[in-house]
């Protein structure tokens, strides 16, 4: 597999959320907001790059992976958690209103099932550079997952668009024009559960109609 | 006692942790297929979550706090629930075969379960005493069973409805869980 490859199959082809149905519970709760998505997308950023590294240096050395191999799970995990409390103390001293608003699932970062799938699944069979890209691309296909689910249900249910702290794309000008209140339904845990379901269904009915586009190609050719 | 009850009712309805706090929503959607599933994983939520909410309890009251090394936290806690569930299983096996048998098979999916580690953090985060941390623990946790139960029995007829088939699955799962949100969203007038 190349680099590019390695690093794209995390966006689409592997998504972990769209895809495999990972890590379902903080892109639920953190997404009513973009700027609570964009913190999240960090936060897991940050954690699964550096632990996918750390794992496969690890289990890169052949005698260190002797050792650890039959109690690995519970290795991986403090390594994760390790770098989920430095996410953790950096946020509270520098950024302590996304800290409040992601509250509880910041430390939750530890039974993401992405980070620990991943360090499962690919770092501990790879090298370091490959597990880092496979990190960067798989970290970055979750942040665009959940931003997009936050996109929808922050403008259907506020009207607004917040990047980043004071940085607000004010877009109720379009409830304005269309005389109808924004519906704060989206906003609330309603919300998370309809929106996601409606975009998996969309995004499922796009794959299966670009497979039988495929298979009309392959008995036309054959 | 008043204080109690109202902690009980809220966390079992108003703060359920399913719909409102999205906690656990992997075993939910995983494990709710067949009523007798959900049963099973519900009880093993509910004994694992009193056991480990207890212990990191106990724990960060008289250790962390004690030697103020509090940011050890999410280490401390997860290191306990992974370990406390191999120790269930493995004495549940030795001691109770029937309940072993029962609950054996969802035990080892709880150790990433979210709604475990969430709920002990909570109880620490919401400075709960003791015995509120009893009655919270095992209302939240009833309160996943009930959900959990209930969503159950809508899949099981959902087996024999027509459903378009890029909602087959997950997304029509979730539809049906916006549905039950939007019902437990409006018991929140009560109190």
């Amino acid at each position: 597999m190349s680099n590019k490859e390695n690093f794209f199959k995390g966006i689409i082809k592997e998504n972990p959320l769209f895809v495999s149905l990972l890590g379902m519970c903080p892109s639920l709760a953190v997404t009513t907001s973009l700027e609570n998505a964009i913190g999240m997308t960090l936060g897991v950023f940050f954690v699964l790059v550096l632990s996918n590294f750390i794992i496969s240096l690890i289990m890169s050395n052949k005698k260190l992976a002797e050792l650890v191999k039959p109690v690995r799970i519970p290795v991986y995990i403090v390594v994760i958690a390790t770098l989920v409390t430095i996410v953790e103390m950096v946020m509270h001293a520098y950024l302590p209103s996304l800290f409040f608003s992601l509250g509880v699932f910041i430390p939750l970062i530890v039974v993401n099932c992405i980070i620990l799938g991943r360090a499962e699944a690919f770092a501990s069979e790879n090298k370091p550079v490959d597990s880092v890209i496979d990190g960067v691309g798989m970290a970055l296909g979750y942040g665009l997952a959940i931003m997009l689910i936050s996109i929808f249900r922050e403008f259907l249910g506020k009207g607004t668009l917040t990047v980043w702290g004071d940085f607000q794309i004010n877009l109720t000008f379009i409830f304005d024009f269309l005389k109808i209140e924004p519906i704060a339904m989206f906003v609330q845990p309603v919300g998370a559960f309809l929106t996601f379901g409606l975009i998996l269904a969309a995004i499922t009915a796009i794959a299966n109609n670009h497979k039988n586009k495929l298979a009309k190609k392959v008995a036309n050719n054959g | 006692m008043d204080n109690l009850i109202m902690l009980a009712f809220s966390a079992f309805i108003i703060e359920n942790i399913i719909l409102t706090q999205f906690l656990g929503i992997c075993p939910f959607l995983g494990v709710s297929t067949k009523r007798s599933s959900a049963l099973g994983m519900g009880m093993a939520v509910i004994f694992v979550m009193l056991i480990s909410s207890s212990v990191t309890w106990l724990l960060y009251k008289y250790v962390l706090e004690a030697f103020s090394i509090e940011y050890m936290r999410t280490i401390v806690f997860i290191l306990v629930i992974a370990s406390l569930v191999q120790m269930v299983e493995t004495f549940l096996k030795k001691v109770s075969p029937p309940l072993y048998k029962a609950l054996g098979i969802y035990l080892p999916l709880i150790t990433t379960n979210c709604a475990v580690l969430g709920v002990a953090i909570l109880n620490i985060s919401k400075e709960h005493n003791f015995l509120e941390m009893l009655v919270y623990t095992t209302f939240i946790g009833l309160g996943f069973l009930f959900v959990m139960y209930i969503f159950s029995m809508l899949r099981e007829k959902l087996d024999f409805a027509p459903v378009p088939k890029a909602f087959k699955g997950a997304p029509i799962a979730l539809v049906i869980a916006a549905i039950l949100a939007i019902i437990f969203s409006r018991f929140g007038g009560i109190i």
